[in-house]
């Protein structure tokens, strides 16, 4: 709580892992170290890890959340922590690891731009870490840290360490995530003493690179994506109808967050679906009024021409080959207890627009532990399978790979209007 | 490209956006107004979301009858300069009903609150409630949605709660259903007081040191009004504070301080060692469990 700096950034990232990798207590560590924790929590743990007879403060502790999973020992959803450090300020997704829990963890992916993969130092790399890091492939997160943990068990071994960084790069080959854009950093460490987290401690002398605080506080987090172009789905339409104000009488803006690209006054623009062509009269962000706005800026923007839009619309820029697409392939991972069956009509969701859709296909699904491909005809919960969707109506949309925002959909149940499933697209038809 | 965006920014355009879904997404929605500092903060974030248009919704505040009156006249206020409609729900009015009963006249009455919110939300037909809360405050609300599902009796199931991906927010309720959608939920303390101070936001005058009559019980500062008198044989001081949080008078304590400016709250707030809730809300304290029965039964 020691950061008054006005001007951080924003990092999110997720942490992949069990409890038995000391995932909790790295978190724990990290808020620690950091100064987060105030006394009244600390000395709640301090009681909690003497009724458990530990003789440590048990930091693991601190990522423990409701009392449903107190009980059990293990933490059954995504819980977000945020800490400061005068440089950023981090958001944690913190997701938990077991097998059946694929679907937290994609959730946990889905607003992370970096990803700390956990191994044990004892244990190697395991299936759990080859599914870790394919999940983290199949959400497009571009920075990785594989955190090799409890170096502390293994008596600081330096050859210990290099053999699991090779064996995770090999895999690493295998799976094709070692790709020119993402960024792979190794790390060993003990959560347990702290070292290598936000103090080097004195045990692993012989690592000569940044510690984790350091490697989180220096990573370049511009998305380095590919697709610059404008992308602003329309979420409301401004019209005040005001008839005591005469400048507001006939006044209509369109508001939204720019999901990527940048907008200009006097910048031509063009309506999707509908095509209709304009160009930007006035940007405000409230009432200030500016002159350009960038990427994850809420904007009100107001046209040259009157022309009709409404929410689920989407401004792009005029010369924009872009259109709506009423079919496309994507990967899903489906969420529901309830299984995804072809023949039922699910409703997508996606930007700020809604269509009702079918399953033309299943083409594969994918075994989590094998990572092969397997033919289905069903999903189950915590399922990832490869699916072609015919639309009611078109979608705006991009190829996930090229555009994390209009390349992501989810599936709601049209019975239960609960969020069954969530999809990046791979192919446009 | 231009350089990423200040914290600040970063999180008020996605409270913006988050705001701007419940509006296109539900029919009938309410924003929360206590008058407190989170609340305050939802409504610069609403302004800069809708103006120049009017706020697609009313502003409603749960009065529990144990109010600074401060706090209810900067409330007024507030309401009046923004144009706005406010709907007050009187927790009395529940009394007088007899939805709620209170074990002894002098009981806390924020737990009850749930139970008046509930009532507001079918009399009204809200199918949104927009809240200040924040996953930073408390050990139960590290794990909530940003559009929180509300069965037909107003529960928070933890385990059945839609997954969120994305800034995919999915609101879409039955009749008798409803979300409860948080956009500060990604905001600490810290970064409440920041946008405050940057936003230049007016606060009720409790928030800033002031000297009051207060009593030292249980190691918290009780302040004696009508409804928290001392007892016989406490010891009534008079102590520069001021208060975190505003709600309940039974139920919210100040902090010594001499902070009476934005600036020097921020100071505090950097070098404090206490919790905001484990220090000023006193019914936080009574099982480590408290905060997830109270959201289960209702509660923000």
């Amino acid at each position: 709580m020691n950061d008054t700096n006005k001007n951080n950034t924003v990092l999110r990232f997720m942490t992949c892992g069990s409890v038995d990798d000391g995932k909790s207590t790295l978190i724990g560590r990290l808020l620690y170290d950091t100064k987060t924790i105030l006394t009244d929590t600390l000395s709640q743990i301090e009681k909690t890890s003497k009724k458990k007879g530990m003789t440590a403060l048990d930091l693991s502790l601190i990522t423990d959340g409701l009392q449903a999973e107190r009980e059990q020992g293990i933490t059954i959803d995504v819980a977000y922590r945020y800490f400061s450090t005068g440089t950023r300020k981090y958001i944690i997704a913190d997701a938990p690891g077991h097998e059946q829990y694929t679907r937290n963890m994609v959730t946990a992916a889905s607003t992370a731009q970096l990803a700390i993969i956990l191994i044990d130092a004892r244990k190697g790399m395991l299936t759990q870490t080859k599914r870790h890091s394919y999940l983290t492939k199949l959400v497009g997160i571009k920075h990785i840290i594989v955190a090799i943990n409890k170096m502390d068990l293994v008596n600081y071994n330096e050859s210990e360490y290099k053999a699991i960084c090779e064996e995770y790069n090999s895999f690493a080959s295998a799976i094709k995530l070692n790709q020119p854009e993402v960024n792979i950093d190794f790390i060993p460490m003990s959560a347990l003493n702290g070292d290598m987290i936000v103090e080097r401690g004195e045990s692993l002398n012989w690592y000569k690179g940044s510690t984790l605080l350091e490697t989180l506080e220096t990573i370049d987090t511009l998305e380095k994506t590919k697709n610059t172009q404008l992308r602003l789905p329309v979420q409301y339409v401004c019209r005040p109808r005001d008839s005591t104000n005469e400048d507001l009488h006939d006044f209509r803006a369109f508001m939204g967050r720019i999901e990527s690209g940048l907008l200009k006054v006097n910048d031509k623009i063009k309506v999707l679906p509908s095509g209709y062509e304009s160009s930007v009269k006035e940007i405000r962000i409230g009432e200030k009024l500016i002159s350009e706005a960038t990427y994850e800026q809420s904007v009100t923007v107001s046209l040259n021409d009157e022309i009709d839009i409404s929410r689920g619309d989407m401004l792009v820029q005029k010369e924009d080959t872009l259109e709506g697409s009423k079919s496309f392939t994507a990967n899903v991972c489906w969420l529901s207890e309830s299984n995804l069956t072809p023949n039922r009509t699910y409703l997508i969701m996606h930007t700020t627009r809604l269509s009702k859709a079918k399953i033309a296909s299943i083409n594969y699904k994918i075994n989590i532990n094998t990572l092969e491909a397997e033919q289905a005809t069903e999903l189950q919960t915590n399922d990832i399978a490869n699916i072609n969707f015919k639309l009611a109506q078109p979608l705006i949309i991009d190829q996930y790979s090229h555009n994390r925002s209009t390349g992501c959909f989810i599936i709601i149940d049209e019975t239960t209007f609960h969020t069954v499933g969530a999809g990046m697209i791979e192919t446009l038809e | 490209m231009k350089n990423k965006l200040s914290h600040l920014d970063w999180l008020e355009s996605e409270a913006i956006h988050i705001m701007r879904e419940v509006a296109g997404q539900c029919s009938n929605p309410v924003l929360l107004f206590s008058g407190g500092k989170d609340s305050l903060c939802l409504l610069r974030i609403a302004e800069k979301a809708f103006r120049p248009g009017r706020f697609p919704f009313p502003l409603m505040h749960i009065d529990t009858g144990h109010n600074y009156p401060e706090v209810i006249n900067f409330r007024d206020k507030k309401t009046q300069e923004l144009g706005e409609r406010l709907i007050v729900a009187s927790l009395e009015d529940s009394m007088r009903k007899g939805t709620v009963v209170l074990k002894t006249p002098d009981e806390p009455r924020n737990k009850y609150q749930s139970i008046t919110l509930l009532e507001a939300i079918e009399e009204n037909e809200f199918d949104c409630c927009i809240g200040g809360a924040r996953r930073d405050e408390e050990k139960a609300r590290a794990k909530e949605r940003i559009m929180s599902f509300r069965d037909e009796f107003g529960q928070w199931d933890p385990k059945n709660q839609r997954p969120e991906l994305w800034n995919l927010y999915n609101a879409k309720v039955h009749k008798g259903e409803n979300i409860r959608s948080f956009p500060i939920s990604n905001w600490t303390e810290m970064d409440v007081w920041q946008y405050i101070e940057r936003e230049n936001l007016e606060l009720p005058s409790i928030y800033f040191a002031h000297e009051r009559d207060i009593v030292k019980r249980n190691g918290a500062i009780v302040p004696i009004t009508e409804v928290t008198p001392p007892t016989p044989d406490e010891k009534i001081e008079n102590m520069m504070v001021r208060f975190r949080t505003v709600g309940d008078i039974t139920c919210t304590a100040p902090v010594a301080s001499s902070a009476d400016s934005i600036e020097k709250i921020i100071m505090e707030t950097a070098s404090t060692v206490i919790t905001e809730r484990g220090e000023t809300r006193l019914d936080d304290q009574v099982s480590e469990a408290s905060m997830e029965q109270r959201k289960k039964e209702g509660y923000f």
